[in-house]
């Protein structure tokens, strides 16, 4: 692996490269609007960005099948439910009410454990041997069909997880049912129409 | 030149091939909209805007629509978030011009002249169909944003009635493309397509529409509350909240959203075309006929994508837009059918009854395949 040391390193660089750089700065330009809006709004217009960036990167490792399903349940579930709560709550966009953060000492303590995991991850990952495991690297990952492969392996080999995950997603369901309902029952004892269930 | 070159050449003659086309037909289809509303109403509908004494039975209206539109003023609310206004009609468009990107328009065919077969697509995507579903997602964003950038507050109960109809109804389109993908066993769309030619009894080809009739139906119902045209129009609710996310829109803003609304119809015209109703394929023509006896092979799977002659993958691709502009009539003719749903009644007909028959029919399709 050629790195900085090397001189020509800048004639190296392919047009795949300035797209991943490209995609790069999209995904970590959403990621500091989130962290540094004052407005909660923009706040997740920066998420939709990190995650769009994100989505894209999945692409240049050969997982095209992850990507779109990133775009599919964050971006079109997830993010779309966070709007619908932030256009719900009013007056959500004043500065104080929206990124109240954690204290100074207990922030930076937990951002030395992540700098100093991510440095210690990034350091011991034998980065020129992971295309020796037949992983794809970033450089060079064809982009193969993955949905085939990972629909069948979703179904034979990891089928218990995927089914657990669906039992999950129910007792979520169900739970959320139960809190509406009894908001609801709240609400019609309050002194509202009586007839509502 | 070096082959990526060549790559990116035929990538671009591709978009435009879709692109031009796309928007050329969104603008004949405001014309359309106008004589057709006309025609259910009794009345003559647009008929003067012309050049000299030629009026063109009111062609030219769409023409002098754009002018007008780019020189009108735009108004931009004085507590309006200014960034997030212009920005969301950008993303209520650009979601519905992507969408074609992946839907074929023929099939894979032969030039003579250049050596190596070329897919009548733009991007043949493994995963196809959920990346359509991944974009159009997206277009909730244009619609919300501009429902909460406009600081109105009818804009804002548009945008609510928007994002909540257009999520409901996520979930039904994507159940109800699920039978399709269990039947003809891929999610990329150039098969899907490929395998509607098979022959179904009676000489009948396999299309989407005969294999999953109770599909189609959901698919139609679904896509057109995906439009939030009437009748399931309550986020624009003239009658009720001015017109819903639109109300603070003006100038070409507007357009962008009206463009938007009519590519809309033609995208998702194209994908009832493709998913249910053979793509590019010709009725009562055989398919093999325009095959030139070679194939793609498709990675992964066992078989190829036939490749056809190139006076056929014209033709196919005439018959593709015929199919398409005739959906997109009967897509814009429902508008003028049928009434308003109330709010609660879209509600209830998405989650009580689209959904539970989404589920269904997944479940009958999966039987009968598995069987």
């Amino acid at each position: 692996m050629q790195g900085l040391a090397d001189a020509g390193w800048l004639a190296g660089l392919r047009l795949s490269d300035l797209l991943f750089y490209a995609v790069a700065l999209v995904a970590v330009t959403g990621a500091l609007a989130v962290a540094f809006g004052r407005n909660i709004v923009y706040s997740a217009f920066g998420l939709l960005l990190a995650l769009f960036g994100v989505a894209a990167i999945y692409v240049f490792i050969s997982a095209d099948l992850v990507a779109v399903v990133q775009l599919l349940v964050y971006i079109g579930g997830v993010l779309v439910l966070i709007l619908f709560a932030i256009m719900l709550t009013s007056k959500i966009g004043d500065a104080r009410r929206s990124n109240l953060t954690l204290a100074l000492v207990p922030g930076g303590v937990i951002f030395l454990l992540l700098l100093g995991l991510t440095v210690f991850l990034s350091l011991t990952t034998p980065w020129g041997t992971v295309a020796g495991r037949g992983l794809p690297t970033l450089r060079d990952a064809a982009l193969e069909p993955t949905s085939e492969r990972i629909g069948d392996a979703l179904l034979t080999d990891f089928l218990l997880p995927f089914e657990i995950a669906s039992v999950v997603l129910l007792a979520a369901l169900i739970g959320a049912v139960i809190i509406a309902r009894k908001e609801m029952r709240l609400l019609t004892t309050g002194g509202g129409q009586g007839n509502r269930p | 030149m070096p082959s990526w070159w060549w790559l990116l050449i035929e990538v671009l003659v591709k978009v435009v091939l879709v692109l031009v086309p796309l928007l050329t037909v969104a603008a004949l289809l405001t014309w359309d909209e106008r004589k057709q509303s006309a025609l259910m109403q009794d009345r003559l509908g647009p008929n003067r805007a012309n050049i000299g004494p030629f009026t063109l039975w009111g062609l030219i209206h769409p023409i002098a629509d754009t002018l007008k539109l780019f020189f009108k003023e735009d108004i931009v609310p004085d507590r309006a978030d200014k960034l997030l206004h212009a920005l969301a009609p950008i993303l209520a468009l650009a979601p519905s011009l992507i969408v074609y990107c992946v839907i074929p328009f023929g099939p894979a065919v032969q030039i003579p002249g250049i050596g190596r077969p070329i897919a009548l697509q733009v991007a043949d995507l493994d995963a196809g169909l959920l990346f359509i579903f991944a974009i159009s997602s997206l277009a909730v964003f244009g619609v919300a944003l501009a429902g909460w950038a406009s600081n109105n507050k009818f804009s804002l109960l548009g945008a609510l009635r928007a994002s909540a109809q257009m999520f409901s109804y996520e979930i039904v389109l994507g159940l109800a493309a699920v039978g399709v993908i269990v039947v003809f066993g891929s999610v990329r769309m150039s098969e899907l397509v490929a395998r509607q030619a098979t022959p179904l009894w009676g000489g009948l080809p396999s299309w989407g529409i005969l294999v999953q009739p109770l599909g189609f139906v959901l698919f139609m119902v679904a896509a057109l509350a995906e439009l939030k045209r009437s009748p399931f129009d309550v986020p624009e609710g003239e009658s009720e909240i001015v017109a819903g996310f639109w109300t603070e829109y003006s100038g070409m803003r507007w357009g962008m959203f009206y463009v938007a609304e009519f590519v809309e119809v033609s995208v998702l015209s194209g994908l009832l075309v493709a998913l249910f109703f053979g793509g590019y394929h010709i009725p009562g023509v055989d398919p093999g006929w325009a095959l030139t006896g070679h194939t793609v092979a498709i990675p992964f799977t066992s078989h190829g994508l036939a490749i056809a002659g190139w006076g056929w993958g014209l033709l196919m691709m005439l018959a593709f837009g015929l199919k398409v502009i005739v959906g997109d009539v009967v897509l814009q003719q429902i508008r003028w059918t049928f009434p308003r749903f109330r709010y609660d009644q879209v509600m209830s007909l998405g989650w009580k009854m689209l959904l539970p028959l989404a589920l269904l029919n997944v479940l009958v399709t999966g039987a009968i395949v598995i069987r």
